[in-house]
């Protein structure tokens, strides 16, 4: 192992320091929990609306509309903005340069914002494209294009500005992750507007073509936005807390390649035994099972780059949410090629169980790794001595891992309680249930599911608590003089 | 210089890329294009994607009309339209679902969640009227229902001089309007949603089209369209099961 190619990110800090863009990055950290608590909060309360129909108040806040605020408040508004943030951090200090530009950077920020406002308000007031992940219209769509290929720029615009002869490996990740958001928006988002004065828009697309176009935006959104971003994170910012270098280059550049080229080929399984034709459907499937092979190749790495350190999860908190995270992306990574079987897939699909597998990735692996590295960032982008409280760190690492064992149980639960009832038949060869039976079946899992929803949402209120004491802490006097070493 | 001692070569190979930003981006994207190529791009090429049925036809202009307000309120969150070649969705749904029953859908209705259940050949199983007091209040049919209540839709009026655009558009995207049906967009929503001797006209350029009082009350609301989509769901392509067509069977 080629300690010179590994501990690139370590070493930044000994030459001399250039004048990084730290302010930016402030503001997307704040921006990620503000959002943080928008986006699950709007997810438990369209959880209670499961349990407590009258909840919904028409016509702006029944759980049509609302779904997709939870959705994009989680995914592109929390997770965007720390995934955005935290690469703008990792790749200053590993190309020791500065972002280019005076204002792209504040543009990308605000730009962001703005994109994150108006697809909200919009659910709420029904427009919609009614693309799943991908609801927006039109004029939003161009907006965040425009947002987004700034951010290409400013990405890129550092690397090529770097004073390392090589590109470390957590912006390979954060690369693909940009390139790939910006194919697949585009490519899923081409329609025709109605009007040039009005919001709605007709896809290009229709029927299978339409539902195979989506669904290979679908799952790559999972791939590249909720995976290759923030396996960006996990490279940085977990072997920076656990203060060792990546475990192997080797197997980095290996999960690295097969995870861009495959993740692209298993959108397929989201449309199993549909009106998709039977050939596409077996590509899909094939791909989706061999992906667990770059994401345990991702998982693996993590582990062994915090090997001989395991003392420190329980002394560290931080180190913890980082590993725990790992441990949610290599169980969902299971899970996930598992589900896309065809025939598990017949069981699974259209229940509550693929639920439970989104939450697993993205309570337990996006929300904690995010968590770790807001963490590990906040002390530092803010020139405190560390986070207010240690305690609160601790609450919440158990309010949310607790929440996330309610919810993923719960739904699994009713998952697969829904699909095994559907299917069930009586002695005498007639369907056994109704399907308002299985509603009914589901109700105690609905209630139990939005506890572990409050559990989750209440550890992060802790964290925007914990990280509002900080920023108003007083700065230490004078930053502390360097010790020679021994 | 790094290597790796490993396998230098390897090493070797792979720093032409990571030591070249752009080159390292667009290796990217040539390497995550090819899936996305080869499962997509053949489904408009290949002819046998979509089967030939007989009764196809595009939305009448209330169906399109009732069609925007089910994708409005994200009905697709809740409902799937899309039934699986198994026993029970059969028996419990109606026929498995065809992608040439989706053809016209810009953009498709598929849905991926059964929080309520399918929804792709509800059309006629239930009145007008169950229909209209289902949509008010579910509860108060379906006393078990979860399902928000959408009584809003009955007071809301019917934006109809959006109808021309919305179809132009449809029209310029693929779906075969043709130019009477276009220049007979409004009127003929109207009459759809009067009584089918107004209706005629309307129903020679849309078969198998009903044309009633969805909701019962005076005045075009968006209650009146969304019945009417959904009165029309699953009902343009007949199945005959006493003679199975071998073609149809996977």
């Amino acid at each position: 192992m080629s300690e010179a190619m590994t501990g690139v990110a370590g070493r930044a800090a000994v030459d001399e320091v250039p004048d990084y863009d730290d302010h930016v990055v402030r503001l997307f950290i704040v921006a990620s929990v503000f959002w943080a608590l928008v986006g699950m909060g709007m997810g438990v309360l369209i959880a209670a609306q499961m349990v407590w129909p009258q909840l919904n108040v028409e016509p702006w806040f029944t759980f049509g509309r609302l779904r997709p605020v939870h959705t994009s408040g989680v995914v592109f508004a929390f997770g965007g903005n720390a995934v955005i943030g935290t690469s703008l951090y990792c790749v200053q200090r590993t190309c020791r340069a500065r972002l280019p530009g005076r204002f792209a950077a504040e543009f990308v920020f605000w730009g962001y914002q703005l994109f994150i406002v108006l697809a909200a308000l919009g659910y709420v007031m029904g427009v919609t494209q009614s693309r799943e992940y991908a609801e927006p219209e039109w004029l939003t769509d161009l907006w965040l294009a425009i947002v987004w290929l700034t951010y290409l720029g400013l990405f890129v615009g550092t690397l090529l500005k770097r004073r390392e002869a090589h590109i470390y490996v957590a912006n390979w990740y954060y690369l693909a992750f940009i390139v790939a958001v910006t194919v697949l928006h585009v490519v899923n988002n081409l329609a025709v507007p109605v009007a040039w004065n009005e919001s709605d828009s007709v896809s290009l697309f229709s029927g299978v073509q339409d539902a195979m176009t989506q669904w290979w935006y679908g799952h790559n959104a999972v791939g590249f936005f909720l995976t290759a971003g923030f396996l960006g994170v996990m490279y940085y910012y977990l072997p920076k807390q656990a203060d060792a270098p990546i475990w192997s280059y080797r197997l980095s550049i290996i999960s690295f390649w097969s995870l861009v080229f495959m993740y692209m080929w298993a959108g397929p399984h989201h449309l199993h035994y549909t009106s998709l034709p039977d050939w596409v459907q077996t590509l899909g499937m094939t791909f989706t099972i061999m992906l667990w092979m770059p994401s345990w190749a991702s998982a693996l790495n993590g582990f062994m780059t915090a090997s001989g350190r395991w003392d420190r999860l329980r002394t560290d908190p931080v180190l913890r949410f980082m590993i725990v995270a790992v441990v949610f992306y290599a169980v969902a990574t299971f899970e996930g090629p598992f589900m896309g079987v065809r025939t598990v897939n017949g069981l699974s699909h259209y229940t509550e169980w693929t639920i439970s597998h989104v939450h697993s990735g993205a309570l337990g692996w996006n929300g904690f790794i995010v968590f770790g590295a807001i963490y590990y960032l906040v002390p530092r982008i803010w020139g405190r001595e560390g986070m207010h409280s240690r305690a609160a760190l601790e609450w919440h690492f158990w309010l949310g891992l607790t929440g996330i064992m309610l919810y993923v149980t719960a739904m699994w639960g009713a998952g697969v309680m829904q699909g095994l009832m559907w299917r069930a038949y009586t002695s005498l060869g007639f369907l056994q249930y109704s399907f308002l039976d299985t509603v009914i079946a589901a109700k105690p899992y609905y209630a139990m599911r939005l506890m572990g929803g409050v559990l989750y949402l209440s550890g992060a209120g802790v964290m925007a608590w914990n990280v509002w004491h900080t920023i108003q802490e007083p700065r230490p006097v004078q930053a502390p003089a360097p010790v020679p070493a021994e | 210089m790094a290597t790796d001692e490993k396998s230098p070569r390897f090493a070797r190979l792979h720093g032409r890329f990571e030591r070249r930003a752009v080159r390292f981006a667009l290796a990217i994207l040539v390497v995550l294009s090819v899936g996305g190529i080869v499962e997509v791009a053949p489904l408009f090429a290949l002819e046998n994607t979509v089967e030939k049925v007989e009764g196809m036809r595009p939305y009448t202009p209330l169906e399109l009309a009732g069609r925007a307000v089910y994708i409005r309120e994200g009905c697709y969150v809740y409902h799937s339209q899309q039934i699986r070649p198994f026993r029970d969705e059969v028996e419990r749904y109606g026929p498995y679902s065809l992608a040439a029953e989706s053809m016209y859908d810009h953009p498709f209705q598929w849905g991926s969640k059964r929080t309520g259940p399918d929804l792709a050949r509800v059309g006629n199983k239930y009145s007008d009227d169950w229909h209209v007091r289902h949509l008010l209040n579910p509860r108060d049919v379906v006393p078990a229902s979860i399902m928000p209540s959408y009584a809003f839709l009955a007071t809301t009026p019917l934006r109809v001089e959006r109808i021309d655009r919305l179809m132009r558009t449809h029209q310029r995207v693929g779906v075969p309007y043709t130019e009477e049906q276009l220049a007979n967009a409004r009127a003929d929503l109207v009459a759809q949603a009067g009584s089918a001797d107004d209706a005629t006209e309307m129903l020679g350029r849309y078969p198998k089209a009903q044309a009633r009082n969805f909701d019962g009350q005076p005045g075009l609301t968006e209650m009146d369209a969304l019945v009417a989509y959904l009165q029309m769901l699953g009902t343009l392509v007949e199945f005959d099961w006493r003679r199975p067509r071998p073609d149809m069977v996977r």
